[in-house]
């Protein structure tokens, strides 16, 4: 799975629920590889896990007014502060993002299941990921202000042992074959 | 004649939207009555029958597949129409739900236009 598959899915699955269910237009703002997991210091964060025979992580992050003013357009009212409604409507946002992202993946890598979303809220926090994998990182311009969608997906234990063996058995193949 | 609706997601703002939606598609609403899993719908149907169910798939304790299989085999349940509202968009999901005997299928982005059109071959 390529970042530039992952970027179109992405964009295609975020525009679209930002565009049915907030009535937003968002703009495309250029992509980039993350070496360490991404993500703002402040403001909102949610992220949900991606399983099956690729796994990983996806987040959706943006601060704490765009997160009122998409919590706002999504229920139809105004808010002023973050409070349960509001990171309920992230972690919702974020559910429908990342789960159309996994529709699309399905068709190519098999079944995956997607976790229950976990939403962050604070000052001043860290993220990171164990071990070195890359993410994809999405930025969007939305009502004046950048969000972001991350997606880290890795093949699985079970698919990297096969990947593995392959790996090892081309050389000897390519030895068979000189 | 008022129609009473159960909204299962772990959601409160799709349950919220889903609310909205309901009034919005001028169903005569009786009582709407919320559950966050497919337990709490299983307990609250206990002591409060429905003539109709919005359902999402994915939540904890028991997902909405489940509670659509646990539905449709009970004698005083099984009548209930079930809309599966979900993000789960893959055709093995969908063809589960429909072998389960879901009512209808609808997509995680919604309009409320789909909404509507499930629900007009239902009421």
């Amino acid at each position: 799975m390529t970042h530039e598959r992952l970027v179109t899915m992405i964009r295609q699955a975020t525009k679209d629920v930002f565009a049915t269910m907030l009535g937003i237009e968002l703009e495309d703002h250029p992509e980039y590889l993350g070496v360490t997991a991404p993500g703002p210091s402040e403001g909102v964060l949610a992220i949900v896990g991606l399983a099956g025979a690729w796994a990983g992580s996806g987040s959706f992050s943006c601060s704490a007014l765009m997160a009122q003013k998409i919590s706002g357009q999504l229920l139809m009212q105004e808010y002023s502060a973050i409070d349960d409604d509001v990171l309920d409507a992230i972690g919702e946002v974020t559910n429908m993002v990342l789960g159309n992202v996994k529709t699309v993946l399905e068709e190519e890598l098999g079944p995956m299941g997607l976790s229950i979303p976990t939403v962050i809220y604070g000052r001043n926090f860290t993220t990171r990921n164990v071990g070195k994998s890359q993410w994809t990182v999405v930025p969007f311009q939305c009502i004046g202000e950048v969000v972001e969608v991350h997606l880290c997906l890795e093949p699985g234990k079970e698919l990297s042992a096969k990947i593995s063996v392959a790996q090892q058995q081309v050389p000897a193949i390519l030895t068979m074959l000189g | 004649m008022s129609l009473d609706v159960m909204i299962v997601d772990d959601s409160a703002a799709i349950r919220k939207i889903l609310h909205r939606v309901l009034i919005q598609a001028d169903v005569p609403l009786g009582k709407v009555i919320e559950a966050g899993d497919g337990q709490e719908a299983l307990d609250k149907l206990k002591s409060a029958m429905v003539g109709l169910i919005l359902s999402d798939i994915n939540m904890p304790n028991m997902d909405g597949l489940q509670l659509l299989g646990a539905l449709k085999t009970q004698e005083a349940t099984k009548a209930i129409p079930i809309i599966m509202v979900t993000t789960e968009g893959s055709s093995a999901k969908v063809m589960e739900a429909v072998s389960l005997g879901a009512s209808g299928y609808v997509r995680k982005p919604f309009t409320a236009e789909q909404i509507k059109e499930k629900l007009a071959g239902l009421i």
